[in-house]
């Protein structure tokens, strides 16, 4: 084989490399949706996570607005400290008073925050704290008061 | 009792010093690396004999396991009602697992191999010889770039592949099995990372392609100049990357994820 039709071929080879990278990096991971760094950062503290983990979705009315950038425990007020970073077209969205819940997906599914805003007309700015939070419900939990009222009933 | 002794003790120290003398190759080798700068057609010509020939296997190989991947996954995830999680164990599976190590284990086999034989044979019909006759470095003109070659083909492959993989489940995932486009994608675009997934399968490639290209190339230099001793080289090359790359992935998962 010449040396020009090498040369095409390994360029088709190099194409072909390209055009795999461009197929990992936006359909198979998620380089498209934002990173953490694109965005302003709330902070909620948390009674109980339950199973929330980093990265997990942060979602007004069901739309995703942001993610879950950090996870860290609280010695001073004794709770879960939550940073959520809230995409930059979300800024000036929420209200001071809104109502950070923790919500799962289906019954056995991951776990999110859901952001409901209130009525206030201030808006919450980058690493605001969010004051009014819903833990996550531990099923565990819910089933030992379940049976407790039951038997505290007969 | 000490005859036993003694033919362990040889064999023990006949391994360091090939182990020694596979070290000092290689670092005579990437001595070498820099010499290609002034002559990139050497490294063109090497990248199509051991990536674009190996092209054809990868792709079908990717197609076929992302497929199986898909039909093993649904049967499995439809039991608890989560079969739009298919995406997520396909993309996983073959980024981080399957792509580097299975296009590994077939470049070993189908490029390793002809590397090996290639340079055995030239070793054998004393080519090698005759290039430092007439005063050619076979360090700058063969065995440099070979190694960059196989180095770099082998990161491309595994890419290629997990890529041909996703493409493969999804053929069989939604077009077949009739898992919504839509969760496919997006279930698996939650889960996989660019940087801690798809980055740390790619450093997983170039991994397995420094010790693919490191074992032929070295096989070959170093075998009996015989046609005995070049199958047993080629055969040697083989096994010996098949297991490095089983090993190496399994340190590496240890360490990344």
């Amino acid at each position: 084989m010449n040396s020009r039709a090498i040369e095409v071929l390994v360029g088709l080879f190099m194409l072909l490399f390209l055009g795999a990278m461009f197929v990992l990096a936006m359909k198979v991971s998620n380089l498209t949706s934002f990173t953490s760094t694109s965005g302003y950062t709330l902070v909620a503290k948390f009674e109980n996570v339950g199973g929330l983990k980093p990265r997990a979705p942060v979602a007004a009315s069901g739309v995703k607005v942001g993610e879950v950038s950090d996870i860290t425990y609280d010695p001073e007020t004794f709770e879960a400290s939550v940073t959520l970073t809230i995409d930059n077209r979300f800024s000036d969205a929420f209200p001071l008073d809104t109502t950070a819940s923790i919500y799962t997906a289906g019954l056995l599914g991951e776990q999110y925050i859901g952001l409901d805003p209130g009525a206030e007309e201030d808006m919450l700015q980058d690493s605001d704290e969010i004051s009014l939070t819903q833990s996550a419900i531990v099923l565990e939990r819910l089933i030992g008061q379940v049976l407790f009222s039951r038997s505290g009933g007969s | 009792m000490t005859d036993f002794l003694q033919r362990f003790g040889r064999s023990w120290l006949s391994m360091v010093e090939r182990l020694g003398r596979a070290t000092l190759f290689l670092l005579h080798i990437l001595g070498a690396l820099f010499s290609l700068v002034k002559r990139p057609s050497l490294l063109v010509r090497q990248l199509h004999s051991t990536g674009v020939m190996t092209l054809s296997i990868v792709l079908v190989s990717g197609l076929f396991v992302g497929m199986v991947l898909a039909l093993q996954a649904y049967n499995t995830l439809i039991d608890f009602g989560q079969e739009n999680r298919v995406g997520t164990l396909v993309a996983l599976t073959l980024v981080r697992e399957l792509g580097p190590v299975v296009t590994g284990l077939l470049f070993a086999g189908r490029a390793g191999s002809a590397l090996t034989a290639e340079i055995g044979l030239m070793k054998a019909t004393e080519q090698l010889s005759g290039l430092e006759m007439m005063a050619v470095d076979p360090y700058k003109r063969v065995f440099a770039p070979r190694f960059l070659a196989a180095f770099l083909a082998l990161p491309m492959l595994a890419a290629m592949f997990s890529a041909v993989g996703v493409m493969g489940g999804h053929l069989v995932g939604v077009e077949v099995l009739g898992v919504d486009a839509a969760a496919y994608w997006s279930q698996m675009q939650n889960a996989t990372s660019f940087t801690s997934d798809v980055c740390n399968g790619l450093i997983k490639g170039l991994v397995f392609g420094f010790v693919v290209a490191w074992i032929a190339i070295f096989e070959g230099a170093d075998c009996i100049p015989t046609s005995e001793g070049v199958s047993s080289a080629t055969t040697r090359t083989v096994v010996y990357s098949s297991l490095a790359i089983l090993g190496l992935d399994f340190l590496l998962t240890a360490v990344m994820f």
